[in-house]
C-alpha cells in the first residue's frame, strides 16, 4: 500500500489480484476507480462497453464468480481476490462460446453494443438453468437493455445456445 | 463518472468494522451491495471521506428462520430473498417483493439491510418489512440496540440509525399458523422505480383478522403504513365489505404528488385499487397467481367489479373494457 496525498484525503492505493478470463492480474488502485474502468483502461479490455453508466442498462454487465453484476457500480478493489469473466473470456480453446455462436446464428445483434453484457448474463442463466423457457429467458435478461429492439432474435439466440450446449453435453 | 476521493477499508471481523466505522464517525459510509450508495456517489450526491466494505465480514449472510422469526443478515441480497424457500407462504409480502427489485443484475448485488438503511421512500422493503412488522438490530462500538422500523425510517434517506451503527440483521416477527400477503408494484418498467407499491400482510386466528399489516411506496416522504386500515382490519372477517373499506381508508392516509409517473390522484387511485387486490390474495391464497411474472396489471379505467372473481389478469382487464367500448 503507497500513500499518495490527493486534496483533504489521504488516499491509499490497493494491491489487488484478479482471477480475469482464468488469469490472475495484479494491480495498485486507486478505491475509486469502478470495476469498469479497471477492465477498459487499465486492462485495455474495451470488450466489457459502459452504457448508462446509472446502473441501468446492464451493457456493462460482467460476472463476479459467475454472477452478472454492473462493472460500472462496483469499485475495482471489492473484486480483489474474486473471479471476473468479461466476454473476452467467453471465447475458448480459440472457438466461439456457443452463446456467441447463438447470436450469429440467429443474428442476435444489430448494433452489438449491448450484446456482450446480454451474452454474459444468458451464459450465468444457462449455467444454472440450462433448458430455460422463454419467459424465464426474458425474465433473467430483464435487466439487460437493448435499444435496437432486437429482443425476439436475442431470444432465439439463447435457445439456439441453449440446444447447441445441450448437444454437446456442457 | 467516478466517485470522489475516499478512504477504502476492508474489515474481516464485524469488530473491526464497527471500531473503523467509530473512528470516522459521520464522514463513513458502509458499503454492502452498494447498488444505491455507488450511483449517488458517481453523480456526487454523497462524497463520504471513507467506505468501510463489510463484504469480507464473515456470518453477516445468514437468511435464516429462528425461532418463528425470520432473520435477514446484513449481506443478505435481494436474489437471495428471491430465491429462499423460507419467504413463501406466510412471509407472501417478501417472496412477491424480492423479485420486483430494480432488475436482476441489481439484485445479485443488492442487499435487504442496505436497502433500509439508505430508506428511499420508492424503496420497496421498506414498505414489505413494515407490513410485516419488522425491525432491524443495529450495532455499534457501543453496544447494540433493535429499531421497529417505523421507528427507523424518518424521512427521505433519512433514518434513526447513528453515524456508527451498522444494520448487522432484519428480524421478522412470527406471523402465526395462518398469514398471508403480497406486494403489489406499478413500475413503467423493469428495474423503474415503483410508480405506486403497496405491501399486505395478514394474520387470521378463528377466522377473523388477528393482524394486518398495509404499507405504502413512493406515496409519501417515507414508506407509509396505512394505520387506519391496518386497525379496521383487526378482529373482523375478510370479506368484501371490510376489504372495500381497508382500502378506501388506505387510499387516505397516501399522501402522493404529481411526478413524471403520474398525478397524485392517479396514485392515490392506484394505492385502493392495489390493497383491495392485495387483501383479496390474503383472503384466498389459493387462488393467486404469479404476482411479479404477471405483473401487477394497472388499475383498469373502468371502476374495479364489485365481486372478486379470482386472479385478475391484464387479459381480463383488457377484456373489460372491450366489452364496455362494444356496449
Amino acid at each position: 500500500m503507497s500513500a499518495t496525498v490527493s486534496g483533504e484525503t489521504a488516499e491509499t492505493t490497493h494491491a489487488i489480484t484478479v482471477t480475469l478470463n482464468r488469469q490472475e492480474r495484479s494491480a495498485e488502485v486507486e478505491p475509486r476507480l469502478l470495476l469498469v474502468h479497471f477492465l477498459r483502461g487499465t486492462l485495455g479490455l474495451t470488450g466489457t462497453h459502459v452504457g448508462c453508466d446509472t446502473t441501468s442498462c446492464g451493457a456493462c454487465t460482467v460476472l463476479l464468480d459467475g454472477k452478472p453484476i454492473k462493472s460500472c457500480t462496483f469499485l475495482a478493489v471489492q473484486a480483489d481476490g474474486r473471479e471476473v469473466t468479461t466476454v473476452e473470456g467467453l471465447v475458448r480453446d480459440g472457438g466461439l462460446h456457443p452463446i456467441q455462436e447463438g447470436f450469429k446464428e440467429e443474428h442476435g445483434l444489430q448494433c452489438g453494443f449491448c450484446t456482450p453484457g446480454m451474452m454474459l448474463t444468458a451464459t450465468a442463466l444457462l449455467a444454472e438453468n440450462p433448458n430455460p423457457s422463454e419467459e424465464e429467458i426474458r425474465w433473467a435478461l430483464s435487466g439487460n437493455v437493448c435499444r435496437c429492439t432486437g429482443y425476439q432474435n436475442i431470444v432465439k439466440a439463447v435457445q439456439w445456445a441453449a440446444a447447441k450446449m445441450a448437444e454437446e453435453g456442457r | 463518472m467516478y466517485p470522489g476521493r475516499f478512504e477504502y477499508q476492508a474489515p474481516t471481523t464485524l469488530e473491526e468494522a464497527l471500531a473503523t466505522l467509530d473512528r470516522y464517525g459521520d464522514e463513513g459510509k458502509v458499503l454492502a451491495g452498494g447498488q444505491s450508495l455507488l450511483p449517488l456517489m458517481k453523480l456526487r450526491f454523497a462524497s463520504p471521506r471513507a467506505l468501510v466494505d463489510i463484504n469480507r465480514v464473515a456470518g453477516l449472510d445468514r437468511l435464516a428462520e429462528e425461532d418463528g422469526e425470520l432473520r435477514i443478515g446484513a449481506l443478505v441480497r435481494h436474489r437471495d430473498c428471491e430465491r429462499s424457500e423460507l419467504l413463501g407462504g406466510r412471509w407472501g409480502v417478501l417472496a412477491d417483493a424480492a423479485p420486483q427489485i430494480s432488475d436482476p443484475i441489481v439484485r445479485n448485488l443488492g442487499t435487504v439491510a442496505g436497502s433500509l438503511a439508505h430508506a428511499d421512500p420508492q424503496g420497496d422493503w421498506g414498505s414489505a418489512l413494515l407490513a410485516a412488522d419488522a425491525r432491524v438490530v443495529a450495532a455499534s462500538a457501543g453496544g447494540r440496540r433493535e429499531i421497529p422500523l417505523d421507528e427507523l425510517l424518518l424521512g427521505p434517506f433519512t433514518t434513526a440509525l447513528e453515524p456508527n451503527e451498522i444494520i448487522t440483521e432484519v428480524r421478522v416477527p412470527d406471523p402465526g399458523a395462518r398469514a398471508a400477503g403480497t406486494y403489489l408494484k406499478l413500475e413503467r418498467r423493469v428495474g423503474d422505480f415503483a410508480t405506486v407499491a403497496v405491501a399486505v400482510h395478514v394474520s387470521f386466528a378463528d377466522g377473523t383478522v388477528s393482524r394486518a399489516g398495509i404499507a405504502l411506496t413512493a406515496v409519501g416522504p417515507r414508506n407509509l403504513r396505512a394505520t387506519d386500515a391496518e386497525a379496521a382490519l383487526a378482529g373482523a372477517p375478510l370479506d368484501d365489505e371490510a376489504i372495500r373499506e381497508a382500502a378506501r381508508l388506505a387510499a387516505g392516509a397516501a399522501e402522493p404528488r404529481d411526478d413524471v409517473r403520474g398525478s397524485a390522484d392517479y396514485k392515490r387511485n392506484v394505492v385502493r385499487v392495489f390493497v383491495e387486490r392485495g387483501l383479496r390474495m390474503a383472503a384466498r391464497p389459493e387462488e393467486r397467481g404469479d404476482v411479479p411474472r404477471a405483473a401487477a396489471a394497472p388499475p383498469g379505467r373502468p371502476e374495479p367489479s364489485e365481486e372478486f372473481a379470482g386472479e385478475e389478469t391484464a387479459e381480463d382487464v383488457m377484456k373489460e373494457i372491450r366489452e364496455k367500448e362494444d356496449q
